[in-house]
């Protein structure tokens, strides 16, 4: 029961943020910070999960595997190559670290 | 008309290098299908995490289906996981979902979608949709770019979330294969195209500087949302410059 209010609580809030996004009134953005600031945040965030998905285990920090698959992606990035193969160079990088390394 | 935050080029496939005004729309459903089922396939690696969490099949699709943004779901399993209650598990999903909030923001400029679609469009507003729908140039690409995206991510991620459901114990230990490692580089290749300039990579900097520093010390979630303080710290710092320098000028 416990789990299925967690995800009611979670479905909900997480849609009205969403939508209060979207209807947010146009004229609230036309300030030029705003606008700045609005522009730089998915960068700010998305930065963060990155980092924070690649170098820890729940609230601790750790260098693992993962951080070698990253690099493999971040390579990969580097050498244009299609999404996919991006996420796969991740994925296959970071199986092949934790065969070698047992 | 806003300015993209994405450079032009910033096509996930690295097509398109510099041409001018709208890209063609087979160019912009190329990229979203690109960007859809990448990550439409890393649902396999929610629905054998959720699974592997103890949370029954009908409850992970149900995390898919409902609440269809990768960061939350992943934070309320994990937190379920840790023995949380159910509304500090959900709050840490929340803080993580707000995020969301300021890509709507950027979006319904960009797309400027009439009142009765927006109640529909919200549920896809998620970090994927957002970056392909930036990176195009009109609002058409834009719009192509945001369906595309949304439609193919949320069929295969729900699709794919309820095989990895199925299939976690005959996988076994997922981190074995890697598919941990997946999660993190797909935010990491979202994220590269929107870091070309000085400020946005002090920017990106600051936000990894924060998120990973203050992880140990605050709740699930809080980090990344401090980590967006990263944005009113770069600029305040660059406008500190800029005084300094209009000053230096003036002697």
């Amino acid at each position: 029961m416990n789990v299925w209010i967690a995800i009611a609580v979670t479905a909900v809030s997480c849609y009205a943020v969403k939508l209060a996004g979207l209807l947010v009134p146009v004229g609230a953005l036309e300030r030029p910070l705003v606008k700045r600031m609005a522009a730089l945040l998915p960068v700010a965030l998305l930065a963060a999960l990155t980092a924070q998905q690649a170098f820890a285990d729940g609230r601790t920090l750790v260098l693992d595997a993962k951080a070698v698959g990253l690099a493999a992606a971040a390579v990969a990035l580097l050498l244009r190559v299609p999404f996919l193969v991006v996420i796969a160079a991740a994925v296959v990088v970071t199986a092949g670290v934790r065969a070698l390394t047992g | 008309m806003p300015s993209p935050v994405a450079p032009p080029d910033a096509s996930v496939e690295g097509t398109d290098a510099g041409a001018v005004g709208d890209r063609p729309d087979s160019a912009v459903v190329r990229d979203a299908l690109g960007v859809g089922i990448a990550v439409g396939l890393s649902g396999f690696a929610f629905g054998v995490t959720s699974a592997g969490s103890g949370l029954t099949v009908l409850q992970t699709c149900a995390l898919s289906l409902l609440v269809f943004t990768g960061a939350s779901q992943f934070a309320l399993v994990g937190a379920l996981a840790g023995g949380g209650n159910p509304f500090t598990a959900a709050a840490g999903a929340f803080f993580l979902g707000v995020r969301n909030a300021f890509y709507g923001l950027r979006l319904s400029q960009l797309l400027a979608l009439p009142r009765a679609v927006r109640p529909f469009a919200a549920h896809w507003v998620i970090d994927e949709t957002t970056a392909v729908s930036l990176a195009q140039r009109g609002r058409r690409g834009a719009r192509i770019g945001f369906t595309v995206t949304g439609l193919s991510l949320y069929v295969l991620w729900n699709l794919t979330t309820l095989l990895g459901a199925v299939g976690a114990e005959a996988i076994g230990d997922t981190d074995a294969w890697g598919l941990d490692a997946a999660g993190p580089a797909v935010f990491l290749a979202l994220l590269a195209p929107m870091v070309r300039t000085a400020r946005e990579r002090a920017v990106a900097a600051v936000a990894v500087l924060l998120g990973l520093g203050l992880l140990p010390v605050l709740p699930a979630g809080v980090p990344v949302l401090v980590a967006g303080l990263a944005v009113p710290i770069v600029l305040y710092g660059a406008g500190l410059r800029a005084q300094r320098t209009t000053r230096g000028n003036d002697r």
